[in-house]
């Protein structure tokens, strides 16, 4: 196993350098450029220099000025000592911009997973257990219902239900007006309140796969022959069901879930620009816009680092429930 | 237009209609199951003989399917003495393991459904049908009264447990009152023992994926064994295993039964192990029972023209033929089975009689019975209505 994961780790290592390079070459080739708008924009004022002088000076300025390999290089070897730059959108080192909205993103993210799991596993087996009961089609309706829903028409509806209709939400911001008078506790209260229909929008759009994904697993499990011999052991339907069944689909599952563990920090783009909430998400997608490459860098690096050791995860955690693959 | 269809086909809308049908019977017999607290008494009946372990009796398990009702067991009556080896032949799809699994009831609900019949457990004290029985009362008897040996031994463990948990698992639940762990693994061991795995220790601790085709189906073995039942089904234990693995398991599962003194209900289409293994023997042919006997009735003395037919298809040692003997004609299909006999159309030895209704059994001997107007008429001139 320790083999394994040596082995596993140097791969991620090349991985991750063909991955970057990729990244690093589509940045650079990306039709919007940070530097041209900037050079537009100065070149415009008043007695200032033409575009093409602004075009060089700021392309030296900001290394743009080397071929894509070396480019390449430099940003390697500063990323590789831990120098990831300022974001030249934000113009905040982008460290400091990450931290401060990734927070938020992850939360999300957490709540998100956990609500997806809770529900979508035990719904998922009702309906194998209960198949072609009505509880099984309302419930295998309602996961096809969210596979379907668009975000951005769930979430404005939900909007036009909760918010406009009802009222018991804002539509969009993370704080509401009165935000700076509220105490710690207030203030916890009043994102909290916030956060509620964002984490609504996504666990009821990601449940439909996960859940449908149980059912199927399930279903076949429970068709197995060691299953039969379970319950002419003479044990409990219960049993049968949430121990000698349950572990068999757990499998499968392990794999989606420690797949997403990316996802926990990649943010909701869609989500978070319709409730106008300031999560990674939202800022990446700017930065991106802007042609911001320290920003997209960072931020495309990382995800693809979680990435790898999600992968990594859900293969060790396969060996974990599964004996048959433990490598020795 | 209609009479160009071929033959099984079916419409949507006579699709529907069956479906919908079926849903009306199994549902209410599954109400009917799933009630709370059922009197002892609904269950509780009468051995008809005492020295029998397992009594079916016009046993019917019907499969509700979408094309039609499948009669898998229809009518089925035979007994399984204490002590005996009752083997119960037939070619594939004819309702052997259907039969079996009935007794265990675990068939696959709600659509496979015992609709009439019973089938009556000696637990020594009382006896029970099993077919009236909830749920939860059946649960204390599987594995603890009957136990089943089942045909795959490759898949029939459950993959993600060690061998030692799934044998405890067993013995903890019917076996394993005031029973501390250690007392549970050490029964365990021994029961790994007695089913010939050598290093029962080294076992104990393995996963089924570490074991092959012939260890797991000891393993089986030791878990159908665990809390000496009464009655063991063995469902083809050894159709997925080599001919020299099959003896030794054969001759493991004699041993055992002589131990413990239970009854086997051996599920085979094997005749030759039958021949081995059986002190009676079934013939089931399309759900029915076509002749039961001794094994020296059957093999000896066979009165069914299907097992004539299949004494005479199995190959003989030291007889040089180029082509094996078989039946001709296939099994009908089993949805909307007329009623005559279902050989009729590949028997080879009608007579006159063999357009009317299905055959009565006739007893050929104390011990010997077949369903087949061939007997009928030869006795109807020696005994006037004597069996009918």
């Amino acid at each position: 196993m320790r083999n394994f994961i040596i082995k596993r780790l140097l791969l991620s290592v090349l991985i991750l350098f063909c991955t970057t390079f990729i990244i690093y070459a589509t940045m650079r080739c990306l039709p919007t450029s940070y530097v041209e708008q900037m050079a537009i924009r100065l070149s415009s004022a008043p007695n200032a220099k033409p575009y093409s002088e602004w075009l060089e000076q700021l392309n030296a300025s900001y290394g743009l000025d080397s071929d894509i390999f070396t480019g390449y290089v430099t940003w390697l070897k500063d990323f590789a000592v831990g120098n990831f730059g300022d974001s030249w959108k934000y113009t905040v080192p982008v460290m400091d911009k990450f931290v401060d909205s990734v927070g938020i993103s992850f939360i999300m993210g957490v709540i998100t997973m956990i609500l997806e799991l809770v529900i979508s596993i035990p719904l998922g087996i009702i309906a194998a257990t209960k198949q072609y009961s009505k509880a099984d089609y309302a419930i295998s309706a309602g996961a096809l219902i969210g596979i379907s829903l668009p975000t951005f028409f769930f979430a404005t509806i939900l909007k036009l239900i909760f918010a406009v209709k009802l009222q018991w939400f804002d539509t969009h911001g993370m704080v509401g007006r009165n935000y700076a008078q509220l105490d710690s506790w207030g203030q916890f209260l009043d994102v909290a309140h916030h956060m509620v229909l964002p984490i609504i929008t996504i666990t009821i759009v990601s449940i439909g796969g996960l859940m449908r994904y149980t059912r199927t697993n399930m279903l076949e499990v429970l068709n197995a022959d060691y299953i039969r011999t379970a319950r002419a052991k003479g044990l409990s339907e219960k049993k049968v069901i949430y121990s000698h069944a349950f572990r068999n689909t757990l499998i499968p599952l392990v794999t989606i879930v420690g797949g997403s563990l990316p996802g926990l920090f990649s943010g909701a783009l869609i989500t978070e620009t319709l409730f106008a909430i300031n999560g990674i998400g939202y800022v990446s997608y700017q930065a991106m816009v802007a042609g911001d490459i320290p920003f997209s860098m960072f931020y495309m690096t990382f995800i693809a680092l979680l990435t790898l050791l999600g992968n990594l995860i859900s293969d060790i955690l396969y060996a974990v429930v599964d004996p048959r693959v433990r490598v020795a | 237009m209609a009479k160009n269809k071929p033959e099984g086909y079916l419409s949507a809308k006579e699709s529907r209609r069956i479906s919908k049908s079926n849903r009306k019977i199994t549902n209410a017999m599954e109400k009917k199951r799933k009630r709370k607290n059922v009197p002892e008494s609904e269950y509780l009946t009468q051995m008809h003989d005492s020295k029998n372990a397992v009594e079916f009796d016009n046993l019917h398990t019907y499969f509700f399917t979408d094309a039609g009702v499948v009669k898998s067991v229809d009518g089925v009556t035979f007994e399984v003495p204490i002590g005996k080896t009752v083997g119960v032949v037939g070619e594939s799809g004819c309702g052997k393991s259907v039969t079996s699994l009935s007794l265990m009831q675990l068939l696959q609900r709600p659509q496979g459904q015992v609709v009439e019949g019973e089938i009556r457990l000696n637990l020594g004290d009382k006896a029970y049908d099993v077919t009236k029985m909830p749920n939860s009362e059946l649960q204390k008897l599987r594995g603890n009264f009957m136990s089943m040996i089942f045909q795959e031994p490759m898949t029939s463990l459950n993959p993600v447990f060690r061998i030692g948990n799934q044998v405890d698992e067993v013995i903890s639940l019917h076996d394993g009152e005031g029973k501390t762990k250690e007392d549970i693994k050490k029964r365990t061991i021994e029961l790994l023992e007695m089913v010939g795995i050598a290093n029962s220790d080294g076992v104990y601790k393995m996963y089924p994926h570490e074991l092959s085709g012939g260890m797991r189906q000891r393993v089986m073995i030791a878990m159908a064994l665990a809390c000496n039942p009464r009655i063991i089904i063995a469902d083809e234990p050894t159709t997925a295993l080599d001919v020299t693995i099959q003896a030794q398991v054969l001759d493991l599962l004699k041993n055992l039964k002589d131990k413990i003194n239970s009854s086997i209900m051996f599920i085979t289409h094997d005749l030759g192990v039958i021949a081995e293994m059986a002190d009676y023997v079934v013939v089931m042919y399309a759900g029915r029972i076509v002749e039961k006997g001794t094994a020296d009735d059957i093999f000896h003395h066979p009165a069914h023209p299907y097992t004539i037919g299949l004494m005479a298809s199995k190959p003989v040692v030291g007889k040089q033929v180029d082509k094996l003997y078989s039946i001709p004609g296939k099994v009908p299909n089993p949805i909307n089975m007329p009623n005559y006999c279902y050989f009729k159309d590949r028997c080879e030895m009608c007579v006159n009689g063999c357009d009317g209704d299905y055959p009565c059994e006739v007893s050929i001997s104390e011990t010997h019975k077949v369903s087949c107007y061939r007997y009928n008429e030869e006795n109807k001139a020696k005994t006037e209505g004597g069996e009918a």
